[in-house]
Formats: structure tokens, sequence, C-alpha cells
């Protein structure tokens, strides 16, 4: 680390590296971002802002905009965290033992980020519904699970799973045995050592995930259209807001409730920043 | 002595036992049990009647323009991601922090408000809207739009997998090629590539799997015309709307055998590069603000 910091600030000192392409392969990249990325955003902003100030915050700011929003946030943490629970559960099962069917549970992990997201919506609305394997018996129990806040809960945890496991499985794998040795012979016991010793050290990562998690919970929209059940002001969440702002021509309206998104997008990729910012200073 | 830090390292057997259960559990319930309904659903009028539904005009039209879409929008995402690496990963230049998070951009923004831009460019009321329409060139409710959408959505796949590795490798090996008289295409592909190969396919795989699988920016661009602007992902939603189970679960199970087939090749790439695979690896800390 110490080595490649300081080869960083020596080739930062050079003049001009030798390495050649720098002005084409810069080129091509700013271009394509602010073509496919920066300027279709822009124009996002650009729309709502047309609609002028007051038009723009009774779009933005509707009630039936507000719960949405609501919406769309409370499931995202309630998912993130469930995420958060069972992701460091699989990720220290994945490190920590060694079991038959370890690398098949290892591989479905993934499934997620494979798995096409309209299939998971139609899948899980099929499975949770109340005639479907899981939800005809929770239907025996009175517990509705589909066409409700429950089934949009299900399906951004589904979207979620992955990313937990993933950022604290590497950190759980480098967490030397060291360091819990040592406490288990200064006298602490096994629960002891790990609220102690081990949770701290994997917090960062841990938290690194879950906002990860609740980021792409924010805005999903295909696992979560099919098992929502979609009415205004109860379970329609944001992102399909704007679809029915569009479906009716309101170009205005869709913006605007966009462009809150779009802050809200903001927001996430900025606490993501420092939160892996202070997760590889804590790691490091 | 011993025994006693055994036993504070390693868990109790019960506890052993009851947390791998646990996390099976719940990979099952939430992962393994939709995967197998989405079969079962498929199958339920037996194989011909998957085969009938594969079959129809439409789902064919539909599984046409997905593999079209992948087929420009992954080679495009590739070189584009190769070209940030280069610019990133083996070069200093200020701003660089802020240009790795804007390539990040499109992980956290709503699919649909990625749509809905495109249609504020490219629509008819659009930026570009009236000299499009005058022209006559269709992008919105096209194919042009539905690969345009596709490309934004698996913008940082590749980039995200490549610069991060190319940064790692360090300069030393380039400069070397090229002070020994090489070229810096020749150093590119006979230096470069080797070190990054793995990575580079590990991010084309995924990428290529969200290129046929992404939905809702999609959506907002197709229009939704049957057998001309519905890729798989959207034909599956026409046909559970319509109520064709078999039909849309047949689509379905089509593309779960695309993600198991991605996690099977997946798993094979981290065999060849077990360190520095991850789908949510974290970008080094230099190149952060």
């Amino acid at each position: 680390m110490a080595v490649s910091q300081q080869a960083w600030r020596v080739g930062r000192s050079r003049p001009r590296s030798v390495i050649p392409g720098f002005g084409l392969t810069l080129g091509i990249t700013l271009l394509a971002l602010g073509l496919v990325v920066l300027i279709p955003l822009a124009s996002v902003v650009a729309r709502s802002a047309l609609l002028g100030w007051g038009p723009f915050i009774a779009a933005a700011f509707s009630s039936r905009a507000l719960h949405a929003y609501a919406l769309s946030i409370s499931a995202a943490l309630f998912a993130a965290t469930l995420n958060a629970l069972f992701g460091l559960l699989t990720a220290w099962v994945l490190v920590r033992y060694s079991f038959p069917g370890r690398g098949i549970l290892n591989a479905l992990v993934d499934l997620p980020f494979a798995l096409p997201t309209a299939v998971a919506g139609v899948s899980l609305a099929g499975l949770y519904g109340s005639t479907g394997w899981i939800g005809g018996l929770l239907a025996l129990l009175g517990i509705k699970a589909a066409y409700n806040e429950v089934g949009i809960v299900i399906a951004l945890t589904f979207v979620g799973l992955p990313f937990v496991v993933r950022t604290v499985e590497p950190v759980l794998r480098d967490l030397s045995n060291d360091v819990e040795e040592a406490a288990a012979s200064l006298g602490a016991g096994r629960l002891q050592t790990l609220a102690r010793v081990i949770l701290p050290a994997l917090a960062p990562a841990w938290l690194t995930g879950f906002s990860l998690a609740f980021a792409r919970a924010l805005g999903e929209y295909g696992s979560v259209i099919f098992i929502a059940g979609n009415m205004p002001y109860k379970t329609e969440i944001a992102p399909l807001l704007i679809t029915i702002e569009l479906e009716q021509f309101d170009y205005g309206s869709a913006s605007a409730i966009a462009t809150v998104m779009l802050a809200l997008a903001l927001i996430m990729l900025l606490t993501i920043n420092s939160v892996q910012a202070w997760a590889s200073r804590a790691s490091a | 002595m011993t025994s006693k830090l055994q036993a504070s390292t390693d868990d109790p057997a019960w506890a052993r036992v009851g947390l791998i259960a646990l996390a099976v559990a719940f990979v099952a319930l939430m992962l393994v049990l939709p995967l197998i309904s989405v079969f079962a659903q498929a199958l339920a009028k037996g194989i011909p009647g998957t085969l009938a539904a594969l079959s129809d005009p439409d789902a064919l039209a539909a599984i046409r323009l997905t593999l079209i879409t992948a087929a420009i929008a992954v080679p495009l995402n590739t070189a584009f991601g190769v070209c940030a690496a280069w610019a990133i990963g083996k070069h200093d230049f200020p701003g660089k922090a802020i240009l790795v998070s804007l390539i990040d951009l499109p992980f956290s923004v709503s699919p649909v408000v990625a749509g809905l831009s495109y249609v504020l460019v490219f629509g008819l009321q659009g930026w570009f809207g009236a000299w499009l329409g005058a022209h006559n060139i269709k992008i919105i409710f096209a194919t042009p739009g539905i690969v345009l959408a596709t490309i934004f959505v698996t913008f940082p796949f590749i980039a995200r997998e490549v610069i991060p590795l190319m940064q790692a490798q360090g300069r030393d090996e380039e400069e070397a090629a090229i002070s020994l008289g090489a070229g810096g295409l020749t150093t590119f592909l006979h230096v470069t590539t080797p070190n990054v190969r793995w990575g580079l396919m590990y991010g084309i795989l995924l990428c290529n799997a969200r290129a046929m699988g992404e939905f809702g920016a999609v959506s907002v661009v197709s229009g939704h015309i049957r057998g001309v602007t519905d890729t798989m992902p959207l034909h599956v939603e026409i046909l559970y709307n319509e109520y064709d189970m078999v039909g849309a679960f047949s689509v379905a199970a089509l593309l779960c055998l695309l993600a198991i087939a991605t996690l099977v090749l997946k798993t094979a790439l981290e065999h060849f590069q077990p360190q520095g695979l991850d789908v949510v690896a974290p970008i080094p800390e230099r190149l952060r603000p």
C-alpha cells in the first residue's frame, strides 16, 4: 500500500506519462459519458425547470407523490435491513464453515444480478399470491403477502440480496484469527468476541452493503410492479408514478417526480462513496 | 489453554449447524423457490405447451430483439469500458475521482428515470424530436431507443470491473514495452489485455445478463408494440397481464436459463482469477473524492 501510494505520488509529479492513448481514450470516455448519461439526465432536470417553481412543487410534492416517495423509501429501508441481517449471516456461513453445497450456495447468491427483474416479479407474485405455494400457506395463517406492502418488501429483498453478502464477505475473509484468539486468551467469551471484535471490524463493509442494497431498492421497478398491487396512495411506488404520468403524456409532472428521484440517487451515491472511503480506510 | 482457545474461535456444533441451516433456508426460500416455480409454471401444460408458447411469432420476435439489443449494447459498452479503464487506470489527471463517480451514476439512477430521460431527448416533444421527425428517424418506440436505454443501464458494468484491475496492475509493464519500442496498440493487446482478460470477460458476462434482462428503462421507451418493440422481459409482462401463464412463464424460463448459464460461467471465471473479481468491488481509495 505504502509503496503504491508513493509510486502514485512520483507518477503524479512526472510531467507526462510515456503510455500513449491518453487523449483518445479520455476523449471517448467523456464523449460516451456525456451522450449516454449526462445529457439525457440533464434533460430531466431541464424539463422540470420549464414548469416553473409553483407547478414544479405542485407536481413533485403532490400528496400522491409524497405517498409514493414514503412507500419507496420505507420499503427500501425495510428490505435493506432484512438484507443486512441475512446477508451478514450468509457471508459468515460462506466464509467460516465448510459444508456440502457451499459452492452452490455461493453461486446462487448472485442470482438476482443475473435474473431479469421482470422474471423475479412474475415469479414472486405467483409464489406469494393467495393461490401460490407460499401465499397459500400464509393465507391459512391470515397473512397477505402479495399486492400490499409486504409483497413490495419481498421483491426488494430479492433484488438487493447479493449486495451485503458480497461486501461483507471479503472483509470477513481477511479478518485474521489472531484478533479473535487474542480476545479469547484475554478471557472474552464467544459472544463477547463477536460483539466487541468481529462486528466492529465488519461495520464499514456492512454499512456499504446496506446502502448499496437501499439505493438499488429505491429505484427498482420491474420486480415490484407485479407484486405491489399498484393502488394510488397505498401501494404505488415512485418509479411507477413516473410511468403513469408518462402514459398520460404529462411529461412535466413525470420530470418533476424524476428530478426528486434523481436527487435521492445523488444523495445515495455520495453516501455510498463516503461510506466506502471509510470502509477502505478501516480495512487498510 | 489450546482447547479453550479452540473453543473460543470455533463456534459450537449446534450454532454451526443452526446458522448454516438458516442461511440455506433463506437462500432456498428467496432464490431457489422462485426459480423452480418459473419452470413449474412454464411446464404446466407439458413440454409441447412450452415449445408452442416459445415458437409463437411474437415470442420469436421478442427473442430476436433482445439478442439484437445485447449484440449492439454489449460491444459498445466493452469498448467504452476499456477506453475508460485505459485513461483512468494508466494515467493521472485532475478530476479522476469525479469521473469515476459519474460513470457509476447509472447504478443508482432508477431505470424508469433513465427511460424518461431518453423520451425527453429523442421523443416527439423532446429536444431533437422535431428534427428527428422531419428526417423521418424514429428512436423512441423503436429499436434505437431500446438499445440506447439498455446502453444507459449497463454503462458502468465493464468499466467498473476493468478500472480497478488496470489500476492494480500498475504501469511498469506498459512503460517497459513502450520504452523497448512497442506501439500503443501492441502494448495494449500483448501486455495489458492478458492481465485484465478475466475481469473483462466477467464484466462482459454481467453486462450481457443485464442487457438481456432490463425491464424498467426499456419499458418506458418501447411503446409495447407486439412483435416489433417487445423484448423478452416486456413480452413476459404482456403475456402475464393477459393471464397467458404458460406463455409468460415459458419466456421467463428461457431468461432463467440465461441467468443460470451466467452464474455457471461466472463461477468458472472466478476459478481463473479468484481475487479481484467482485460485482460490488470497491473502487480503490485514491480514486475516490
